[in-house]
């Protein structure tokens, strides 16, 4: 039984299908990267595994328990997080404030605000700043942490790199590397960047217009077969098979 | 009298801006649960003042009917009424938010009128008073030098006013249900996303504000009578207050709360009917003194703002001149 299945998963923004018979697995330690053109439905589908935006269709479960109906609060509480496209912090808010909210109603684990300023020693200075004041990096660095704080089993990271500037990129990505290194959660994400999505994925899941247009792991595909894809088009190699 | 301590006819300058202060603590307790909807929930609910005097009328009969001590009937009525505004919005205001701007506005008109007709129905339409209930509380005053009396009540109520504003302050701040409370004031969505039920914490939100609702109802009836119709006026002067103090500001309720009670207070040296003509007056003014500042921020500074209107209007002048030409 894997940690996270989903199945034939189904997503509507009104008429329009924006998510269509997605399906994945992941275990624990694993890395998924969604890649995709905008509007392919990546942010749908993963706001739809967070659980504020609902499934049509389809069947998410955790830990074999089906949570398809749940609200995101109580998939929090299951073990699901999600840091959010734009941060979404609480701005008026300081750091610790940001971070103990999710912390208190959250899992109980590892995860502290205090471990979270561990991997983001960046923030340490900062925990009395009110987030609205902070720069993109820094808040990245809060809204990652808030998800962590939430001890998940499962953590959903949307559009990491989007508005950062490289150094701060580099930051992030040590620190998710990091965090992935201690194997205790799955981690999707959700990245523009192709090469970081190649090079920081188990697996891959490339969307175009709301499907899968290919899927696993990227070193069992070529450059222009995955480009071909990313863009919705048709391949060579695929249209010769 | 002639006082030495205070000129003859600067005495009633002085009453009044006593008696304004005190009864702005009445105002802030009734417009920090109004504030508390406006600003976490994003609900307008109109029939705040209702919720007053309906709290108001619980203690009137515990007290009168069931010969409760009046402390004892505050303490029963005041989770009855919390628990009826979580119900409230459980039922009524959450599902009439999701219907856009304009239902919540018909749904709490129509729940103000439904309550105001209830009341009648089951207490009928004759004044009543909580006065008699508190002794001589409730003309006891003390006298200040020159000659200031200092109603022992208004200031019972200023007081409770700011227990009851530093305690709501303490608890948004530094409970784990007031900081879900915030979250969700501040993104609903984010809040939920990190474990907060934010329906939840919209509720809470909705009991605290009629359960202050209802507290203010009380002390209004300890100052003076109620109908079952003496709602609708209490809103207007907790929505002034609110607007006055800066939607969502919690001590902001009472410094607005005080400002409007002020006015009152000055406006009365002049006249009975200046008196609520002058709140209203100073509720317009920084009503209009906001869009101005919102207006200008949006335009770069109030400079540039009247740059670009007389600039504006220069050009439709010179092309109405031109068309009379």
């Amino acid at each position: 039984m894997s940690l996270f299945t989903v199945e034939d998963l189904t997503c509507r923004h009104g008429l329009l299908t924006a998510v269509q018979g997605i399906g994945m697995s992941l275990e624990r330690g694993e890395v998924l990267c969604i890649i995709g053109a905008n509007g392919a439905g990546k942010t749908t589908l993963l706001r739809s595994l967070a659980g504020v935006h609902p499934a049509a269709l389809g069947r998410i479960s955790l830990s074999g328990r089906d949570i398809t109906g749940h609200r995101a609060h109580e998939r929090v509480r299951g073990g699901i997080a999600m840091s959010p496209e734009g941060r979404r912090l609480f701005y008026d808010l300081t750091v610790r404030e940001n971070l103990v909210i999710a912390a208190e109603n959250g899992r109980k684990g590892d995860w502290t605000p205090a471990r979270v300023l561990e991997v983001f020693p960046q923030l340490g200075p900062l925990v009395d700043q009110e987030a609205g004041k902070l720069s993109g990096g820094q808040r990245q660095a809060v809204a990652i942490g808030r998800a962590l704080v939430t001890n998940p089993d499962v953590i959903l990271l949307d559009e990491v790199s989007l508005g950062l500037s490289p150094a701060a990129v580099e930051g992030v990505y040590a620190a998710l590397a990091e965090i992935r290194s201690r194997r205790d959660m799955a981690m999707i994400v959700v990245e523009q960047d192709l090469n970081r999505a190649l090079g920081f994925a188990d697996t891959i899941l490339c969307m175009a217009e709301g499907r899968a247009a290919l899927q696993g792991p990227p070193g069992t595909f070529s450059r222009a077969r995955i480009t071909a894809a990313y863009f919705g088009m048709q391949d060579e190699e695929t249209a010769d098979a | 009298m002639p006082d030495a301590f205070l000129p003859e006819l600067l005495q009633p300058l002085v009453q009044a801006l006593v008696q304004g202060t005190l009864l702005g603590g009445y105002y802030a307790i009734m417009a920090v649960g109004l504030s508390l909807m406006v600003g976490v929930v994003r609900f307008i609910n109109l029939a705040h003042g209702d919720m007053a005097v309906l709290g108001a009328l619980l203690v009137i009969t515990l007290t009168q009917g069931l010969g409760l001590p009046i402390f004892a009937a505050i303490l029963i009525m005041l989770p009855v009424m919390a628990l009826a505004g979580y119900g409230m919005h459980a039922l009524l205001f959450e599902r009439a938010m999701r219907g856009g701007f304009l239902l919540p506005i018909l749904v709490t008109i129509g729940l103000g009128a439904a309550l105001q007709n209830s009341m009648f129905g089951l207490w009928g339409s004759n004044t009543r008073s909580l006065g008699a209930d508190i002794g001589a509380l409730s003309w006891a005053s003390w006298t200040l030098p020159g000659g200031v009396l200092v109603g022992q009540l208004p200031v019972l109520v200023c007081l409770c006013a700011v227990l009851v504003i530093g305690s709501l302050h303490l608890v948004l701040r530094h409970t784990r249900l007031g900081r879900a409370i915030k979250a969700t004031s501040t993104d609903a969505e984010a809040a939920e996303l990190c474990g907060v039920d934010a329906r939840r914490a919209r509720r809470a939100a909705s009991a605290i504000a009629v359960g202050l609702a209802a507290l203010a109802g009380v002390f209004l009836a300890m100052r003076g009578q109620i109908t079952p119709y003496s709602g609708p006026a209490q809103l207007i002067f907790a929505f002034e207050a609110v607007v006055i103090g800066g939607l969502g500001s919690v001590w902001g309720t009472l410094v607005g709360g005080i400002v409007l009670g002020i006015s009152q207070s000055l406006g009365g040296l002049v006249s009975n009917q200046a008196s609520l003509l002058t709140g209203h007056l100073v509720f317009l003014a920084v009503l209009l003194l906001r869009l101005f500042r919102e207006w200008t921020a949006a335009h770069g500074g109030w400079r540039a703002s009247v740059r670009a209107w007389t600039t504006l209007h220069r050009g439709r002048f010179a092309r109405r001149k031109g068309e009379k030409a």
